[in-house]
């Protein structure tokens, strides 16, 4: 859908619930789904007195995903006020970074469509505090407020504004949540809100350097909706300039059922925060060797794994790139390799069969319960002829719906192969009796003839026929007609 | 320091604080009265300086990421100028 | 005599066997607010008189003894308002950390001291309650904003109070109504709970009718608190235990900026009375400089109204206290016109000049200009005293200008209202502890105060000189006649 006409400048700004056992700057829970208004206390209502005091696991948090986005940090950090009045904001101030960010100037590099690379520069990652909850009852006249999302430490993650298209934000918002989710930092739900995305989009004609007058996307609540709003806005836009008109610089909200931007109802006000260093939070310092501690305590992130997996275990990128992108899938990979060191045979296991299992039951991969000794016992079964492959994936079925050991499934179903010249010629013999024709096709020379036939003793055998055996003893067999 | 009525209207926008007319007027006066005094900053020399980040050198607060009990929400709802069951309520908000 | 008389440490210790009941002692505390709170005005409001005597008290060293607290410091289910229409019916859900620490040692939470509105002001002329008058001269202002802490401890109708001090707020009312009161060093006495004027000057001290008095109730509230990132570790002494070490070979400063015109003559005889007092007693003057002095009152009311003006943003009819009836006109949306009839409505006139002067000077355009600018002369302020207390131990200063000013003379005044705080403001914005204590009267039989400065945590020195310059004078038994 690229318009060749112009072409679209895009940064986002996506922020990160850290999940922390406490908000950030009071011992409430920091839990989704709670009744409203009971995580609360004083100093997250922003009670008259109260003071706020950082939870130690929050800058460590967010210095490790700064880190592994390649930010620098700052050595000296410190906390400031940003002024406005809404009233899902208890104090009426959130405390934020303004001019001393945590971190600057990192990057992404992400695959587009899983394979063009691109590197988005990182403008600056940030810690805030979230906001409460509104609700805005239909028909009412009131909107109600809920304070248990107030305070609940919040990342922001800033982009430069790299990104040409929607396919390309898409990209890097799911890049971007697989490396979070490898830090372990946060859930990366966006339907629970614990990741957000805004956006912020112009156009300018192909060719020109000079970025256009931007409008800033807010309320997308999933990738998809995202790549959406942005794909409807360069339309718009491109509309606009066609017809002449100008862009104005507004925000504008993704009206998710009528599949459209719309510009915010409240009136605008030029934005005036009033910045200023929080005066309740002394500062902060990292020295060289804290920020070198950090980086080495850094867990593999995906790319990493993904080049170890190409290097260590002779798996293609595209192979390695399905395992890595569920951080759990390739968990299990390795965890499966470490008992049956066969990662080409595992890897193939999963992104076919399994996948196709959690695919088609429409789960999670830690819903299917699998354990890695099934899966690699399934494997060898298949791999010392107990069973054909086809049967293979038939008990992995069977495995996934009773959560049943194979070797147990294939005793009780009674599926073990039949490699025996005397059960196997018993069934040849029919074959032969059945398709005349085909044994007059091979001699008459017809090779081909002979595939259809052990393909009949395969299925008379109910696929347990070993069609190695099955295929020599038959070919045996025809050669004395 | 001589600032405008319309100044002192775009700081009680900002600050959200509903003034009168003679208000406005009075204030103006005031305000351009403290500004004037306060200008005499610009003779300080402060090359060399930073702003002060914090009086005393006290750094890294922290607290550990523990949990401590919330308070009872009927203890401060209880006084609430308005609420509906456990939501505080407000005059509706436009978005 | 009345128990209301005596100082804390007399009830402590009363002389011969036996010990004093909090009983008696809220009883005629009952009897003396009975018979002069209606010329004074000191409380906020009326203090606990049945829930006092009905509450149960925890054992320990403070006995009972009942201390008054300044109506920004939130105690549990208690109203605390700040002397503002905006927080009126506010009951906190909490006790701050020093009303915490209060019980934890025996003592009794009596009432709350009327204040000018969340502090802003010297006169207590600003509370949407009423103005509380001077016990020595009821024309006359108590000073402010700890006004009603200082009237009540002057009156007797007090044992003790504690009160809050941004700009001198403690100091200041301290000396205009002839009481002991005591700015700690930043960070010395946990905020948690002080309702926050500015947050990076603002502190907790006691006020108290003698020096003994004044250590023993700032060593029951000093100490770190975990709920304040900017509170300090540093070990709490004994200031109890080293009041009579003496001050032979002390060397105390004499800022040449501090003694300039505008300071009323009977303010400098008594300074320099007290002076020659303390030569006596062996200590040494030298005089000082501190030349970034004149800026003080400028870089103050800056740095001050921006803190403020932002603290205040949260009080806005949502949660607590008062909201007004709102009528939409329809050029605002609904929300909007709550939050500013509230506002316009719920704060005064001053309240409303900090928070306009505070949200001007971080507004966008002017924040360079004003707020940065200010922190670097702060810094320049500080390194003022940090060079003058390699000469002296402490400083010696008036504490106000001039005596208590009548009701009403400078209300429409705000500049001068701001420049009588010209000698305590710098300490705030140093961080710096100062004590100011009774040194005189004036002829009309007005107190006069003076202030000791400290190195940042050498409250145990102050006490030590004002101690010894108290023992030997007698201006603090005095007693206004009420």
């Amino acid at each position: 859908m690229t318009n060749i006409k112009y072409e679209p400048v895009i940064g986002l700004e996506v922020h990160v619930q850290l999940k922390t056992k406490t908000k950030a700057f009071c011992g409430c829970a920091n839990e989704f789904g709670s009744k409203e208004n009971t995580n609360i206390c004083p100093v997250c209502l922003g009670l008259p007195g109260s003071l706020p005091v950082l939870n130690a696991q929050v800058l460590v948090g967010a210095a490790r995903v700064a880190l592994a986005l390649d930010c620098t940090i700052r050595h000296f950090i410190k906390f400031d006020r940003k002024n406005y009045f809404y009233p899902d904001l208890p104090k009426n101030f959130q405390i934020s970074q303004f001019d001393m960010p945590l971190s600057e100037n990192g990057h992404l590099d992400i695959k587009v469509d899983g394979i063009s690379p691109k590197r988005i520069r990182i403008k600056r990652v940030h810690l805030e505090e979230d906001a409460g909850k509104l609700m805005h009852p239909e028909g009412s006249i009131s909107s109600l407020v809920d304070f248990n999302r107030a305070g609940t430490p919040l990342l922001e993650i800033v982009t430069e504004p790299d990104i040409y298209s929607p396919e390309e934000a898409y990209a890097y918002l799911s890049d971007l949540k697989l490396m979070l989710q490898y830090l372990d930092i946060s859930d990366c739900d966006m339907e629970k809100g614990s990741l957000r995305c805004d956006a912020n989009i112009s156009i300018r004609p192909a060719g020109e350097t000079k970025l256009g007058t931007k409008a800033e996307l807010k309320n997308m609540n999933s990738f998809k909706a995202v790549k959406a709003a942005l794909e409807y806005e360069i339309k718009r836009q491109a509309q606009s300039l066609d017809a002449g008109e100008r862009i104005v610089q507004e925000t504008r909200l993704w009206d998710e059922k009528k599949e459209v931007t719309l510009p915010m109802r409240s009136k605008e006000e030029a934005h005036d925060y009033r910045y200023f260093p929080e005066p309740d939070l002394p500062p902060f310092t990292f020295t060289d060797a804290d920020i070198e501690g950090m980086r080495n305590s850094l867990p593999e992130l995906p790319q990493q794994r993904l080049r170890r997996f190409v290097e260590n275990f002779g798996l293609g990128e595209k192979d390695a790139a399905v395992l890595i992108a569920d951080k759990e899938l390739a968990d299990f990979f390795e965890a499966c390799v470490e008992i049956y060191n066969e990662p080409k045979k595992i890897s193939n296991w999963i992104s076919g069969p399994v996948l196709f299992n959690m695919n088609s039951r429409n789960s999670s991969f830690g819903a299917l319960r699998l354990t890695p000794g099934h899966l690699t016992d399934l494997i060898c079964l298949v791999e010392d002829g107990t069973v054909s492959n086809l049967v293979g994936k038939d008990i992995l079925a069977q495995m996934l719906a009773a959560g049943s050991a194979p070797k147990d499934i294939v005793r009780e179903k009674n599926l073990a192969q039949v490699s025996g010249a005397d059960e196997l010629n018993e069934i040849i013999e029919e074959v032969i009796a059945a398709n005349k024709k085909s044994v007059d096709d091979y001699a008459c020379g017809k090779e081909n003839a002979l595939m259809f036939l052990v393909g009949q003793v395969m299925k008379r055998s109910g696929g347990k026929a070993n069609p190695k055996v099955a295929r020599s003893l038959l070919a045996e067999r025809l050669k004395r007609t | 320091m001589a600032i405008s009525k319309d100044e002192v209207k775009y700081i009680a926008n900002l600050a959200r604080l509903g003034l009168t007319e003679p208000e406005v007027e009075h204030f103006r006066e005031q305000l351009g009265d403290i500004l004037g005094y306060v200008d005499k900053l610009k003779k300080v020399d402060v090359s060399g300086m930073s702003p002060m980040a914090h009086v005393l050198d006290i750094k890294n607060i922290y607290r550990p990421d523990n949990i401590s009990p919330s308070i009872a929400p009927e203890k401060i709802l209880k006084y609430a100028p308005q609420h509906e069951g456990s939501f505080f309520k407000v005059p509706k908000v436009i978005e | 005599m009345k128990l209301n008389f005596l100082t804390a440490h007399e009830l402590l210790e009363p002389p011969g066997q036996g010990s004093i009941s909090s009983g008696d002692i809220v009883s005629d505390l009952k009897g003396r607010i009975e018979s002069v709170e209606p010329k004074v005005k000191a409380y906020a409001r009326q203090p606990f008189f049945e829930k006092a005597l009905n509450q149960k008290l925890e054992a320990g060293w403070l006995k009972g003894l009942p201390v008054s607290i300044k109506d920004n410091i939130c105690s549990d289910g208690d109203l605390t308002e700040c002397a503002s229409r905006i927080l009126c019916g506010f009951v906190a859900p909490y006790d701050a950390t020093v009303v915490k620490k209060l019980r934890e040692q025996g003592a009794l939470i009596f009432g709350k001291t009327n204040m000018d509105e969340f502090a802003f002001g010297s006169s207590c002329e600003n509370s949407a309650f009423h103005p509380t008058h001077n016990p020595w001269d009821l024309d006359r202002v108590p000073g402010g904003s700890s006004g009603g802490s200082a009237a009540a401890v002057a009156a007797d109708e007090a044992i003790m109070a504690l009160g809050s001090d941004t700009g001198g707020s403690i100091r200041q009312p301290a000396a205009l109504c002839g009481v002991v009161g005591m700015k700690p060093t930043y960070g010395r006495v946990s905020r948690y709970g002080l309702i926050a004027f500015a947050s990076s000057l603002d502190q907790i001290g006691p006020m108290t009718k003698d020096v003994r008095d004044n250590a023993l109730l700032l060593k029951a509230i000093a100490g770190h608190d975990e709920k304040d990132a900017t509170s300090v570790k540093t070990p709490v002494p004994d200031y109890l235990a080293s009041l009579e070490k003496g001050v032979k070979g002390m060397r105390v400063g004499i800022p040449k900026e501090y003694f300039i015109e505008g300071m009323d003559p009977e303010v400098r005889e008594a300074v320099n009375a007290a002076k020659a007092k303390l030569s006596s007693l062996g200590v040494k003057f030298i005089e000082v400089s501190l030349p970034h002095t004149e800026y003080a009152v400028a870089v103050y009311y800056i740095i001050a109204t921006a803190e403020a003006s932002s603290n205040l943003a949260r009080f806005d009819g949502v949660q607590y206290g008062f909201r007004a009836a709102v009528k939409t006109d329809g050029a605002e949306p609904g929300l909007i016109s709550m939050y500013k009839q509230t506002r316009g409505q719920g704060f005064g006139q001053e309240a409303k000049r900090r928070i306009i002067l505070g949200t001007y000077v971080l507004s966008s355009g002017y924040y360079d200009a004003y707020y940065s600018r200010a922190l670097m002369v702060r810094a320049l302020i500080k390194q003022d005293f940090d060079k003058v207390f390699n000469e002296c131990d402490l400083i010696l200063t008036p504490t106000s200008p001039s005596a208590a000013f009548k009701i009403g003379e400078k209300t429409d005044d705000p500049l001068s209202m701001y420049l009588s705080d010209i000698y305590t403001i710098s300490v705030n914005l140093a961080g710096l502890p100062a004590l100011s204590l009774p040194c005189g009267f004036t002829k009309a039989s007005l107190p006069i105060g003076m202030q000791i400065l400290g190195r940042p945590f050498a409250e145990e020195d102050i006490y030590r000189l004002a101690f010894a310059y108290e023992q030997s004078t007698h201006w603090h038994k005095e007693k206004p006649k009420l």
